[in-house]
């Protein structure tokens, strides 16, 4: 069994966020960077079915040099080597371009399934999953919350609304998105990190890969205007106490 | 019907755009819209299978020659709109929430920030975030069906649904629900939110991450893919705001967010936004409140 897993490295969302110089995304300095949350459940899911059915295991980020560190993790997880596409302007690539990239690493390497969060937590597209099934022309389903691999086949869960999931069954080769909640992502234990520094991490230039034009661009990015205007209470926490329970009197029924 | 499609009205109307729709679903249930329905029968492929619906929208697309194909960002239009876009060789916008001198706008970052996107290809596909658009009126009209129908069977196999189990807490009835969120930090703080639910006679509930760890049953999930509730009173404990979960509560008649975070996307739906530590405020509030 080959397996690929594509991850992301994205700021943590509690970050304060500042739009950079040029206005067509957010500032990247003072962040702390992290493994988008969707792909945590990617790599979990990737591990388990190597465990499951033997095999080799790839993890593949694009960006530039701190995203090794996000690898790293993945590495401490269990997969058995990284490919690391050195692209220091890949915050401006569209899904599109991620997805290509992907396809076109992935189309010599035969992998058998093909993992990747459900969206990212920055840009959120949904798309680079299914834009590189696409284009390897594989099956894909979208937003899972169970995997099984037996007899050959994947059967899944996906996600609908309203709390009713989809069970689907499909061949390999085939890509699934992760969705959170589908397992729980395991801690790196310290034997792990410390074996994950021995593994093999290939790096490979963006212009290698690249072999098709972006689709769409950001024309601006800015903060939202705040709406509503809802009230902001800060202080004491007994005098905050005290402010709400008046505020409830005033405007709700319920300390009625 | 799924509720989207007059939100996909609503954003024709919008643009100024003359429409056709694509619809999978039966004679007798078609929705009020003044225009051409494309109408697959959903006893024959009302189970979606990506391969199906897409060969089936690429031919009305030959057809009908779009400037914009448009979906729900849904998992029906999120699953199926970057296929159409790949086919077509056409830039996808996701999740957008509105459209400004003739761009779509989408969030980013869990709707910390805004951006403005410009497609460079002659077809844009874009999908709409759920109630981002919505008619001003009740909806009118009455379609012309042409009925399509579906070749091949596609690699994927629909293998039946699971549902959510019933029973237990039903939070659609409660007058007052105090939700938990990540910021909770451990399963052991739900005892906190469900004291204050206790105080002032409501339930509790819960957002995703929380029921995910299962630190929550799923029946108090808050959010487009749990219950859509309509209390008097929500409070948000420790819960930033993504979208799904506000889908979920923006329609309580008054909400209270407790956030550490004062730029929480939830600030946007909140009547009050009390920034504390919910860990060191809420006993008190549970405390003078059960004084009373």
């Amino acid at each position: 069994m080959n397996i690929l897993v594509c991850i992301k490295q994205v700021p943590d969302m509690e970050s304060k966020f500042n739009v950079n110089g040029e206005g067509s995304w957010y500032d990247s300095a003072d962040l702390a960077w992290r493994m988008n949350e969707y792909d945590e459940y990617a790599v979990e899911q990737a591990v388990q079915l190597k465990e499951q059915a033997g095999g080799d295991l790839t993890v593949l980020c694009i960006g530039p040099e701190r995203v090794k560190e996000t690898m790293k993790k993945a590495l401490a997880m269990g997969c058995d080597r990284g490919v690391h596409v050195a692209d220091d302007d890949s915050f401006k690539k569209d899904p599109f371009s991620i997805a290509s990239i992907i396809a076109e690493h992935a189309k010599v390497k035969s992998y058998d399934v093909i993992f990747t969060g459900m969206q990212s937590q920055d840009r959120g597209s949904a798309q680079v999953g299914v834009l590189a099934a696409e284009t390897l022309g594989i099956p894909s389903v979208t937003t899972i919350v169970g995997f099984v691999f037996e007899g050959g086949k994947i059967t899944v869960k996906r996600e609908l609304e309203g709390g009713v999931k989809a069970v689907v069954k499909l061949p390999v080769p085939a890509l699934v998105t992760c969705q959170l909640g589908l397992n729980t992502p395991r801690y790196p234990t310290l034997p792990n990190i410390m074996k994950a520094k021995k593994k093999e991490m290939l790096t490979v230039p963006v212009a290698e890969l690249l072999k098709t034009s972006a689709v769409q661009e950001t024309k601006t990015i800015y903060f939202p205007e705040k709406k509503g205007g809802g009230l902001i209470l800060e202080g004491d926490i007994g005098e905050l106490a005290d402010k709400l329970i008046k505020i409830l009197k005033d405007k709700t029924a319920v300390l009625a | 019907m799924q509720g989207g499609v007059y939100d996909l009205i609503a954003f024709a109307n919008k643009v100024g755009a003359e429409s056709a729709m694509f619809l999978v679903g039966s004679d007798g249930e078609l929705p009020k819209y003044e225009g051409t329905v494309y109408l697959a029968d959903v006893a024959a492929c009302g189970e979606y299978n990506p391969d199906v619906h897409k060969q089936l929208l690429l031919e009305i697309i030959a057809k009908v020659k779009p400037d914009m194909v448009i979906f729900c960002h849904s998992s029906y239009g999120w699953d199926l709109a970057p296929r159409v876009a790949n086919a077509l060789k056409a830039g996808q916008v996701s999740e957008v929430v509105d459209f400004v001198d003739g761009l779509p706008v989408v969030p980013v970052c869990n709707s910390k920030l805004r951006r403005k996107v410009a497609v460079t290809t002659a077809t844009t596909v874009l999908t709409l975030q759920a109630g981002a658009f919505s008619l001003a009126d009740d909806p009118t009209g009455t379609p012309t069906v042409e009925k399509i129908s579906a070749g091949g069977t596609g690699r994927i196999e629909f293998a039946g649904y699971e549902y959510a189990e019933k029973g237990g807490v039903d939070l659609t009835k409660a007058a007052v629900i105090v939700s938990a969120g990540r910021g909770i930090g451990k399963p052991e703080n739900i005892a906190i939110v469900a004291g204050l639910a206790k105080a002032l006679k409501g339930e509790y509930g819960a957002s995703r991450p929380v029921v995910d760890a299962e630190w929550a049953e799923h029946n108090r999930q808050v959010g487009t893919t749990g219950q859509t509730v309509s209390p008097k009173l929500y409070v948000a404990c420790g819960i930033s705001g993504a979208i799904q979960h506000l889908a979920g509560m923006k329609k309580s008649e008054f909400i209270v967010a407790i956030n550490t975070d004062k730029d929480a996307p939830i600030g946007e739906v909140a009547d009050v936004l009390v920034v504390a530590d919910l860990k060191q405020f809420i006993p008190v509030l549970t405390e003078k409140i059960e004084a009373m």
